[in-house]
């Protein structure tokens, strides 16, 4: 799955977000960032639409909460109905602490599922560019397949906005 | 002008917080860790025959009996259960407040959350007293009929709070380390570690699509977890105030369980901080002594909150005019257990107003010490709801005391070895700052910082 393409190497963030928009600036559209921790204002710098996952978040919440209440409704009023407490089968007040912790468990564990799926994890011996882009290196990655790709005139892009390394790469 | 403090101390660079937080991780422990470990991995091994003896024998060797049905194994799973709060309030309370000094101490309070919910979650079981039949709490379709189980009983909604928490709490914990799992594996000289923080890290590389989901999902994390905290400690005091006994059938009992246990859990957080301060001197550097102010505050806060509540229920016990609940409030105070009341109103409510001041807030000795009594103070809370409520009820017939037997006192100090290793073993081979979320707020407070 790796791509070939040309890699800038930067130590500061500041210069990554404006080598970033320049990059994107002139036509650059399946390039990507890559930092040790999240910086504000990369992902406009790249061009990153915010992140859909807070649907799939909304969707299996309620889809919890959906099988929360029948599964009790199902147990207390269907298959095996019994009289406990005076309370009626469909007794739904006492059925809502577990429809509100099935709404959780449904909709934390699908968005962190659905964040794995959308970023590839988990991935096996992916290549590794430089081992300090986890540590304190900024890197902007030009796949070979992106709109306009031509080396050279990516190293010089690159080095006119700083990069303190510009080389072909695999990620 | 009100001046942001430093959160990051002693003008470190990027490269500098990495080496920082990974040396224990790369490095083999010193003295200090070694004989904490050593210790507690003893009252480990002294836990386990303890909880052998009680599961092979049955739970006649513990002191509940008639009339005081729930003792020990009640009292001390609420009290790990509650500790567990305060992890998750850091990391996800605070985090949707944007309180950016959270950011060092949240990663350690999640573990003491995940690790304080696993040593809580043994005491049902136990208390059951046939805990090899655990699984019946679960709701499966089974030969009986299938005989459900009682969905309109707070126990059982106790069951799905503490699985959500104890689920919820490990992918969040887990979720935050990914990106500092991957800065170990690029760092490893060594061929084991490389493999293993690598399986760990799941091959996360950081490019900014990624950071762009994986930020989104943090605060979504947070988000869902916010409610949940409060849900747990509010259904669990559901488990005393659905029943009819006098002392435990109050409204107050949630928000008053939500405090407490929030106040509760800042007692063990800054007794960790302390012990991890002073096993790791340079964290003192990411976990400063306004990080431990700030939490000091919250335990005064809390601690006011739960002194409300000790006074609200006596002032609702006279109000009502309801002769039973009048009795169990005078009883709680002045009855035979009449100490158990009062240490925890000295712990909880007296000691830490110490810390109006900010001397003493700021003073580490004096904090280590009251933040023991608070752990102790909310042992005793517990234990003052539980026993007293039941030992004496409506019929003077049914009054009697509970009796602790060497097994009580074992599962309770027990229970502390498991939860000390497991957190020193975290200590050693995890991150036990974010690296990740640290190197951000590494400039906030500093007076050369533009943007």
């Amino acid at each position: 799955m790796a791509k070939k393409g040309m890699v800038g190497i930067w130590a500061d963030e500041h210069k990554l977000i404006s080598a970033a928009e320049k990059t994107r600036q002139h036509g650059f559209r399946l390039f990507d960032a890559i930092s040790p921790f999240p910086v504000h204002g990369l992902a406009a710098a790249v061009g990153v639409k915010r992140s859909w996952i807070p649907w799939v978040t909304f969707i299996m919440g309620i889809t919890g909460t959906t099988v929360g209440w029948a599964f009790q409704y199902f147990v207390a009023a269907v298959d095996w109905p019994l009289i406990i407490g005076g309370k009626p089968y469909h007794s739904l007040p006492a059925f809502a602490p577990v429809m509100f912790e099935l709404t959780i468990l449904f909709g934390a564990l699908s968005s962190v599922a659905a964040c794995f799926i959308v970023c590839g994890l988990p991935k096996v011996n992916p290549p590794v560019i430089d081992p300090d882009l986890t540590c304190d290196k900024f890197a902007l990655f030009v796949p070979e397949d992106d709109v306009g790709y031509d080396p050279e005139k990516i190293k010089t892009l690159f080095n006119d906005l700083g990069a303190t390394e510009v080389r072909a790469a695999e990620f | 002008m009100v001046k942001r403090g430093q959160l990051v101390l002693g003008n470190k660079t990027y490269k500098d917080i990495t080496e920082d937080i990974c040396r224990p991780v790369e490095t083999l422990p010193g003295k200090g860790w070694l004989g904490l470990f050593l210790s507690a991995k003893a009252t480990l091994l002294f836990y386990i025959f303890v909880l052998a003896m009680i599961i092979g024998n049955g739970m006649g060797l513990m002191g509940v009996n008639h009339p005081v049905g729930w003792g020990t194994d009640i009292v001390t799973f609420v009290f790990w259960i509650g500790i567990g709060h305060a992890g998750t309030l850091i990391s996800a309370i605070l985090f949707l407040f944007r309180q950016k000094w959270r950011t060092s101490i949240a990663r350690t309070a999640e573990a003491m959350t995940v690790f304080a919910v696993m040593t809580a979650g043994i005491f049902p079981l136990v208390h059951t007293g046939r805990p090899w039949f655990a699984y019946w709490l679960f709701p499966y379709p089974n030969q009986r009929g299938p005989l459900w189980v009682n969905f309109r009983s707070p126990l059982l909604w106790d069951v799905f709070a503490v699985s959500t928490y104890a689920t919820v709490s490990m992918v969040f914990w887990y979720f935050g380390l990914i990106p500092d799992f991957a800065t170990i594996r690029d760092r490893a000289k060594n061929k084991w570690r490389k493999h293993i923080y690598g399986a760990l890290s799941l091959g996360w590389r950081g490019t900014s699509r990624n950071w762009n989901h994986y930020e989104m999902v943090y605060m979504l994390l947070a988000g869902l977890s916010t409610p949940l905290v409060l849900s747990v400690h509010t259904i669990v005091s559901f488990d005393f105030a659905v029943a009819q006994l006098p002392g435990w059938h109050t409204t107050i009992f949630p928000p008053y369980f939500v405090a407490g246990a929030i106040f509760s859990g800042f007692g063990m957080v800054v007794t960790l901080m302390s012990i991890v301060r002073a096993t790791f001197p340079n964290f003192k550097d990411y976990i400063t002594i306004d990080h431990m102010e700030a939490m000091n505050k919250i335990i005064m806060t809390t601690g006011l909150m739960v002194g409300y509540a000790y006074g609200s229920e006596f002032f609702i016990a006279w109000y009502s005019g309801n002769p039973f609940e009048q009795y169990a409030f005078v009883n709680r105070a002045f009855g035979p257990y009449w100490w158990s009341y009062w240490i925890m109103v000295t712990c909880n409510v007296i000691i830490p107003q110490v810390f109006w001041f900010r001397k003493f807030r700021r003073s580490i000795p004096l904090m280590f010490i009251v933040s023991i009594f608070v752990n102790i103070g909310m042992w005793f809370e517990r234990f003052v709801i539980t026993v007293t409520s039941l030992h004496r009820d409506f019929l003077p017939a049914n009054w009697g005391m509970f009796n602790f037997t060497f097994y009580d006192i074992g599962v309770i100090v027990g229970s502390f070895g498991m939860f000390f290793t497991l957190f020193l073993l975290y200590l050693r081979v995890f991150p036990a700052i974010s690296i990740a979320e640290v190197k951000p707020v590494l400039n906030v407070g500093k007076e050369d910082h533009h943007g």
